[in-house]
């Protein structure tokens, strides 16, 4: 039963993550592209460093790094009079008020609460990527588009929001939908975020013994249940291909760019 | 104990040399750099040695892709879809429990239980499909009229492959070929956090800035010291493949060389 549950869990993280991905990813290409220095370095910098650095890592890093942010925060303004450190040897300490979720809080809160992380974690990663994407998109948009708007009198904020936004979508398509397929490989690290999602539970029901059951009444079927999870993630990521292929024939009907004209070539 | 020590007893810790027990408390910075550097040898040995058998598999699949026969054909363009379309982390799931399983049928499957060489099959696999897929697009896009120019010479079959086809495709495909070398790298962390155990706490380089995150529950010390080592890796990554793009463009001119500019992707 809880395998089901979990599969909803994966397609849940999915369709959150993708509009919160995209989001971070057009913060993350408009500060690149801001005039005001400082912001275009932090922009720059938060595009750059996802390349060079393993994106598990990130993962990794971010859950805890995250959560202990929160919970300084929170320390901060509920304990302001609390006179101890909050890292004392190897422990992490804030005050009783400040624990995310509450120690008293039910166990679906604490549920909601990994998931939330996990799906911010997502987020922040895949939205470095993104951010990629949506910054080379914007470059793309043909030049000669935003000067005319500039002798139309346009403002520069009006240029954007009328004349780049939409324009860039046909160029940051390719981009944004291999995202999509890097997106749906990389839910199973879910489980290393510590949410009992399919990998987890393939492993629980196929192994021999767990520690809620002494024993399955069947021997190691955990291949089996990888090979399940195998092709469910080839028949995702292929029907998303096919989805996404006529998205784009859609999308660069009429456009004046390569694709518009040679379209039917390739699909 | 001081740096140096640290650094006697540690930097060989992932291959089993050296201190046997982890530092348990009081993790020094040096430890945590020491222990780190040292699972990075495993990290290099995955991504070097799947990278270059990989590299033939590749250009096999890609040919295979690419033939006018059926039966070369469809294989090739399964095995690409499988590997490319499942998330390496299940194949690296599935590889093992498969492995489990046939070492109880023969003892021959031993050895793949353990990390260094399951994993590597994997990642030998894996990146052969990626790498695949970017020598077929490599194989298609390769002037007409260079083939046209072999054909006039005379070349024909090997000859024509060996001394055409080849070096072209493989200066067509080098950027994106790099960048899947910096992908498989990247790719190597995830080998023990799939099911392939850690024999001995002899772990790769994520293994052990997990294990430091876990005991000091403090991510800002070893993922940092992760994240520089890695890009340090990639940098030499980068240069040791610019150093082979530039041999393989040796022969065009100036200008057409400085244009061939690397791009570097984000994702895979």
């Amino acid at each position: 039963m809880s395998l089901y549950v979990s599969v909803l869990v994966v397609l849940a993280l999915l369709a959150v993550t993708a509009p919160a991905a995209l989001i971070f990813g057009f913060g993350g290409a408009v500060a690149a592209r801001s005039h005001f220095l400082p912001l275009r370095w932090i922009g720059r910098t938060y595009i750059a460093i996802v390349r060079g650095v393993p994106d598990i890592a990130f993962f990794l890093f971010f859950v805890i790094a995250l959560d202990q942010g929160f919970e300084w925060l929170r320390h901060k303004v509920k304990c302001p009079d609390w006179d101890q450190p909050i890292r004392q040897g190897n422990d992490f300490i804030v005050c009783a008020q400040a624990k995310l979720p509450l120690s008293t809080s039910p166990q679906w809160v604490h549920e909601t609460y990994g998931f939330f992380l996990a799906v911010l974690t997502f987020a922040i990663v895949f939205g470095a990527f993104a951010a990629n994407v949506l910054y080379g998109a914007m470059r793309a948009v043909p030049h000669a588009q935003l000067e005319t708007a500039e002798a139309y009198g346009m403002t520069r904020r009006q240029a954007f929001r009328r004349i780049l936004v939409p324009q860039m979508w046909v160029y940051a398509l390719p981009g944004l939908s291999n995202l999509w397929m890097v997106l749906i490989k990389a839910t199973p690290l879910l489980f290393l975020l510590g949410v009992e999602d399919i990998v987890y539970w393939a492993r629980e029901l196929g192994g021999t013994a767990n520690p809620r059951f002494t024993e399955y009444p069947h021997g190691d079927w955990r291949v089996w249940y990888f090979l399940a999870l195998l092709f469910f993630y080839l028949a995702f990521t292929r029907v998303s291909e096919i989805f996404l292929e006529r998205l784009m024939v859609r999308l660069s009907h009429g456009q004046a760019t390569t694709g518009g004209s040679s379209q039917g070539h390739t699909a | 104990m001081s740096c140096w020590e640290t650094v006697q007893g540690y930097a060989l810790r992932s291959l089993g040399i050296g201190e046997r027990l982890l530092p348990r408390e009081d993790f020094t910075l040096c430890e945590q750099v020491t222990l780190i550097g040292s699972g990075l040898i495993w990290n290099i040995y995955f991504g070097t040695l799947a990278l270059l058998a990989g590299f033939f598999l590749a250009t096999a699949v890609a040919l295979g892709k690419a033939s006018r026969r059926r039966i070369l054909r469809k294989p090739s363009e399964w095995f690409i879809l499988v590997f490319r379309g499942s998330p390496l982390f299940i194949q690296f799931f599935f590889a093992y429990f498969l492995f489990l399983s046939l070492k109880s049928v023969s003892p021959v499957f031993d050895a793949f239980t353990s990390a260094w060489l399951g994993a590597l099959v994997v990642l030998f696999l894996n990146t052969a499909a990626y790498s695949g897929e970017i020598f077929y697009g490599a194989l298609r896009s390769i002037p007409r009229g260079d083939v046209e120019a072999a054909d006039a010479y005379g070349f024909s079959g090997w000859p024509r492959f060996r001394r055409i086809v080849w070096p072209t495709m493989l200066r067509l495909a080098w950027p994106a070929y790099t960048n899947e070398a910096i992908f498989l790298f990247h790719a190597t962390t995830l080998v023990y956090f799939s099911g392939f155990p850690a024999w001995q706490q002899k772990g790769d380089a994520l293994y052990y800035a997990n294990y430091f995150a876990d005991k000091t529950f403090n991510p800002f010390v070893p993922y940092p010291i992760l994240a520089g080592y890695f890009i340090l890796l990639t940098l030499v990554i980068l240069s040791i493949f610019g150093l082979i793009n530039r041999h393989l463009n040796r022969h065009l001119p100036q200008e057409a060389r400085r244009k061939m500019r690397l791009r570097i992707n984000v994702i895979r």
